[in-house]
Parts: C-alpha cells; sequence; structure tokens
C-alpha cells in the first residue's frame, strides 16, 4: 500500500493527505528475494574459509572489498550529494528504491570482505606480525575498525529508520530530512577512509 | 504524540555511547590482531572489552527511563536485527576458529563479537524506535 508524505510545512499534520502530498510508493524494508543471493554469498564464503585455498579466498576478499570501496566511494561522493540536492519527490522515489537494497548489501559485502581477508591473510601469512608490512597492516585494521563503527553506529541505523518512518501512513519530513542528512554525510567519511584502504592495499600489494 | 513532537523530544545519547562502545572492542581487537601470533597480555583487550559492556548495558537502562519510548518497535526491529548481526559475529567467529584461535584470546574476541551482536542491533532498534509512537495502536 502506498502512503503520502507531505512537503515540509508549518502547522500539525492533517488528517488526510492534501492534494500537494507526495505518494510513497510500496517498498519491503528488506527485500526477502534479495535474502536468497545473501545466503548463497555466505555460505559460499564458509565454504571458502573452510578449504582454505587462495583462489576462493582472494576471489571473496578483492572482488567483495572492490564492492564494497566502490559502493562507498560512489555513495559518498557521487550519489550522496545528487540525492540531496533532488527534489523531495524524487528523493523519496530513489530512497525506496535504493535504501532497502543496501539493507542487504553492505553488511553481506563487508562481512565476505573482512571474514574472507581475515582467513587470506592467515594462508599468506600477512596477519603475522613478523611481516614485513606489519605496519601498513595494522593501519588497515585502523581505518577499517573506524569505518564499522562508522557504518554501524551512524549509517545503518539511518538507512533503516528512514525506510520505517516512509512506511508509515503519515511520515514526517523533518524526521525523513533529519536521517538522510546523516546518511549522507556519514556516506561521505566512509568514501573518504576507503581512499585511505585504496592506499593501503595498493602498497601492500605491491610489495 | 504529534509527528513533530517525535522529532524533537530529548533522548539519551544512546548513538553516541553506542558507537563508544564499538570503538573500546574495535581497539581491543585491533590490540590482540595485531600482535599475532605472539602471546600478548590480555589485560588490555580485557579492560576495553569490560568497559563496552559496561556501556552497554548503561545505555540498556538509559532507554528504560525514557518516558514513553515505543518498546514494541524496538524489540520488534531488534530481534530481526540481532538475527541478522548473530548470523555475521557467527561468520567471524568461524574465522577465528578455523585458524585455531584458542584459550584467553577466543574468549576474548568471541566476547567482544557478542557484544557488537547486541550493541548494534539496539543502535538500529532505538534509531527507530524513537520516532515510532509509545503505543502499537498509535496511542501516546
Amino acid at each position: 500500500m502506498a502512503t503520502t508524505v507531505e512537503p515540509p510545512a508549518p502547522g500539525g499534520p492533517a488528517a488526510a493527505p492534501p492534494p500537494g502530498a507526495i505518494a510513497i510508493p510500496d517498498f519491503e524494508i528488506v527485500p526477502r528475494l534479495g535474502l536468497i543471493p545473501v545466503a548463497i554469498v555466505f555460505a559460499g564464503l564458509v565454504v571458502a574459509i573452510a578449504v582454505n585455498e587462495l583462489w576462493p579466498l582472494q576471489f571473496f576478499h578483492v572482488a567483495f572489498g572492490a564492492a564494497w570501496t566502490i559502493i562507498d566511494l560512489f555513495l559518498g561522493f557521487v550519489l550522496g550529494p545528487i540525492l540531496g540536492r533532488l527534489a523531495v519527490p524524487a528523493r523519496i522515489e530513489m530512497t525506496t528504491r535504493l535504501m532497502p537494497k543496501m539493507v542487504l548489501i553492505m553488511p553481506t559485502v563487508v562481512t565476505a570482505t573482512l571474514a574472507g581477508g581475515w582467513q587470506l591473510g592467515h594462508l599468506l601469512g600477512t596477519v603475522d606480525s613478523g611481516y614485513y608490512h606489519h605496519g601498513w597492516i595494522v593501519a588497515s585494521y585502523i581505518v577499517v575498525g573506524c569505518m564499522a563503527v562508522i557504518a554501524l553506529g551512524l549509517l545503518e541505523p539511518a538507512n533503516i529508520a528512514v525506510l520505517f518512518e516512509l512506511k508509515k501512513p503519515q511520515p514526517n519530513p523533518a524526521i525523513i530530512e533529519r536521517l538522510m542528512k546523516r546518511f549522507i554525510y556519514t556516506a561521505g567519511i566512509l568514501g573518504a577512509l576507503q581512499i585511505a584502504t585504496l592506499v593501503i592495499m595498493t602498497k601492500i600489494a605491491s610489495g | 504524540m504529534e509527528a513533530a513532537g517525535r522529532a524533537e523530544r530529548p533522548m539519551p545519547p544512546v548513538t553516541q555511547v553506542g558507537m563508544t562502545s564499538l570503538a573500546l572492542i574495535v581497539a581491543g581487537g585491533i590490540y590482540l590482531a595485531a600482535h599475532l601470533p605472539q602471546s600478548v597480555p590480555l589485560a588490555p583487550a580485557i579492560v576495553l572489552l569490560a568497559l563496552s559492556a559496561l556501556l552497554l548495558a548503561a545505555n540498556l537502562i538509559s532507554l528504560t527511563r525514557v518516558d514513553d519510548f515505543a518498546w514494541w518497535r524496538f524489540f520488534q526491529v531488534g530481534r530481526w536485527a540481532l538475527l541478522a548481526y548473530a548470523i555475521t559475529a557467527g561468520l567471524i567467529e568461524y574465522a577465528f576458529l578455523r585458524n585455531g584461535l584458542s584459550g584467553g584470546p577466543l574468549i576474548v574476541v568471541t566476547l567482544s563479537l557478542v557484544v557488537y551482536a547486541l550493541h548494534v542491533p539496539m543502535l538500529i532498534a532505538f534509531t527507530v524506535a524513537r520516532y515510532a509512537e509509545g503505543r502499537e495502536d498509535g496511542g501516546a
């Protein structure tokens, strides 16, 4: 069932949507069909860690790590600023189509990158403190740690909360605005931190 | 409560405290990981974990003192988020077990993952519930 939101205006909520109200398309907060590829990725990750061979671990760490970096950079520096400047109806349309997918994509990509990377580091010996680029490895832990705290503490809750707000019969534009700002700013910070990840990872890969 | 009121009502600093708690367990994890495979004094990681767990408890206590908090929404969102983050924590734990982590470091890592798997769903559930009506039927 579609809902409506009024553009920000003084005064209390109306009993019925006024003529200028913006229609919100129906959407699932967590797209159920999307859970199938998530389950496949996690099953593949468990197998890759169990067999402990270079190619599958390299695949999970590099492919999903690249996806994580590109998504953060694209969201932070391209899509985020565009989203912030869109008209309210277009922003709502975009949000209801993009955010539910992000709810599934980001935790999956991050878990596959980190779990696969940790196992790969063990296999190659790069997580050992005796590794000659150990300082760079620790730097990568710190950058990933900062990203994790920001993403888990600010971005992910804002992502889900804005979807719940948009599901209400009378969504509050002020709440949506506040949560979207939080999402866009944190995506920008994560994009900047991903540049540090690129510097560190290319340095380690270059030997 | 009116929609405008929901956006403005004061709340304890749950997000800030939660992020500090997550930062503490991340710091403990980095400390342990940076010293592998050598044995390392566990005391700093245990202190960081204990502080993190205390902040989790403080966050829950501060929420119980909020009048008209939408607990129905908090638990509705929290249980699904808990399931999702328990799965990701389990996968990370599996990677550590697969590499033969054992003893004290395994206990610290496991408890850190428990705090992570509880605190992240709590932050998600809080952020949703703070803007919800106090009662499921919409009453205050």
